[in-house]
């Protein structure tokens, strides 16, 4: 579709999904694993932003805090009662590791709203590592803290009995599908919002439909500001959930 | 992997580094699939998250966590403080009440005490004009008694007088004994 919309100059062709790819930073070399690239940039940039707001925020460790120092307690609150409600007291010494996921995954959506910058939580190789980490992780530790218990959650004690094995073959299967679904939700919304945003952005370079194209950038734009937040909400509080199932399987 | 992108980059004769840039260096499909560029994204999440994960549990979270602690340690004192210091409002106003009753009570044992004396005053003063009165009309009594003994001994003597001096006008014997003793036989009926 873009193929349409060149301008007579070559340079300004648009793709939206050129946006994706990665590049070496430095040089036009191939991208080894330890390249450093834009996916390496923003995300440093997002653990730089972590690090700001926390070492920023908490340098005067006010009783009664700056502006800066509230957003910390904000997130650290949410996050802190989110693991606690979900999950259970015992949840709660997996807080960090919710904590980094949820921070990471925020800076990355909300720092990839910045024009011309990179996002890396469009990446599947990105969030399925974050996906498959959650699951593996939660399955260890539902092996380790229930042993075999655990495959009780695959089987309903509260089901008929000749329901059971029929609900246990759904069961596995979703969940087994968790971390897919669980990566492709987060890398899906994110690439959607932003290749749409540069559709758009093609459009605006014939002046007759500029105005609509800009307007549509501005409310897609706002849009995005949303899935950005709620997509970290919503891939945290899934790895409650699943951390929840490990912990207690017994439902 | 790597080995192998590096000699597909070679092979593109640096134009297109990868299999999934076309040779305008626009992406081919979606980038995201490219598994070229995975090992990279996949190593620098690992290196993100756990420079994250060791920062936040190091420094980031204790720090909130201690500043959080220490807002609710404030809290909780201040409201310790301010139950105290309610309780000893509540024992100065009792002491309060405490100490106007007792006032009260002094004022009414006060009074009890001042009518007392008075009463005790009032009744050694009634007694003392009672006595003084009965005195006085003891001996009032008696002057009256006096002058009526005064009086009766001038009547007898008068009657006395008078009769001799009748009988002694009516020409009868001028026996003074036996008037005076007929008079006072006659006074005394």
């Amino acid at each position: 579709m873009e193929e349409d919309i060149h301008t007579k100059d070559g340079d300004l062709v648009f793709h939206p999904m050129d946006q994706f790819i990665v590049k070496p930073l430095f040089g036009d070399g191939p991208v080894m694993w330890y390249t450093p690239t834009n996916a390496t940039l923003w995300m440093l940039l997002a653990v730089l932003c972590v690090v700001a707001l926390f070492v920023l925020g908490t340098r005067g460790r006010a009783v009664i805090p700056t502006r800066l120092q509230s957003v910390a307690e904000v997130f650290y609150g949410f996050i802190y009662k989110m693991v606690e409600d979900v999950t259970g007291h015992d949840g709660v010494k997996y807080f960090p590791w919710v904590m980094t996921l949820f921070l990471f995954i925020f800076f990355s959506n909300m720092l990839a709203l910045i024009p011309m910058s990179f996002s890396p939580t469009s990446q599947i190789a990105v969030t399925a590592v974050l996906g498959f980490g959650v699951f593996f992780a939660v399955t260890i530790i539902g092996f380790v803290k229930n042993g075999a218990h655990f495959l009780g959650l695959f089987w309903m004690k509260d089901a008929p009995l000749f329901l059971r094995p029929i609900i246990a073959v759904i069961e596995v299967i979703s969940y087994f599908v968790r971390p897919v679904s669980h990566s492709i939700r987060l890398a899906g919304n994110i690439t959607a919002g932003h290749a749409v945003i540069k559709v758009f952005a093609a459009f605006a370079g014939i002046a007759l439909i500029a105005p609509a194209s800009i307007l549509a950038i501005t409310a897609i734009y706002a849009l995005e500001v949303l899935v950005a937040v709620i997509q970290a909400y919503v891939f945290t509080i899934l790895t409650c959930v699943y951390l929840k199932d490990a912990l207690h399987p017994g439902h | 992997m790597a080995t192998e992108t590096l000699a597909e980059g070679v092979a593109h004769g640096g134009a297109a580094v990868s299999s999934c840039l076309g040779l305008n260096g626009s992406a081919i499909g979606m980038p995201q699939l490219c598994t070229d560029w995975m090992p990279n994204q996949i190593f620098w999440l690992l290196v993100a998250l756990i420079a994250i994960y060791f920062f936040l549990s190091r420094i980031g979270l204790p720090r909130i966590g201690a500043v959080l602690a220490e807002r609710q340690g404030t809290i909780s004192n201040d409201i310790a403080a301010a139950e105290e210091m309610k309780l000893q409002a509540v024992a100065a106003e009792r002491a309060y009440t405490d100490a106007l009753a007792q006032a009260r009570t002094d004022a009414n044992k006060i009074v009890a005490e001042a009518k007392a004396e008075i009463q005790k005053d009032l009744d050694v003063a009634l007694a003392r004009a009672d006595a003084e009165i009965s005195a006085k009309s003891a001996e009032s009594e008696g002057r009256i008694a006096e002058i009526r003994a005064g009086a009766m001994a001038a009547v007898s003597e008068v009657a006395k007088d008078t009769a001799q001096e009748l009988v002694a006008a009516l020409g009868g014997s001028r026996d003074a004994r036996a008037v005076s003793a007929a008079v006072s036989a006659r006074l005394k009926g």
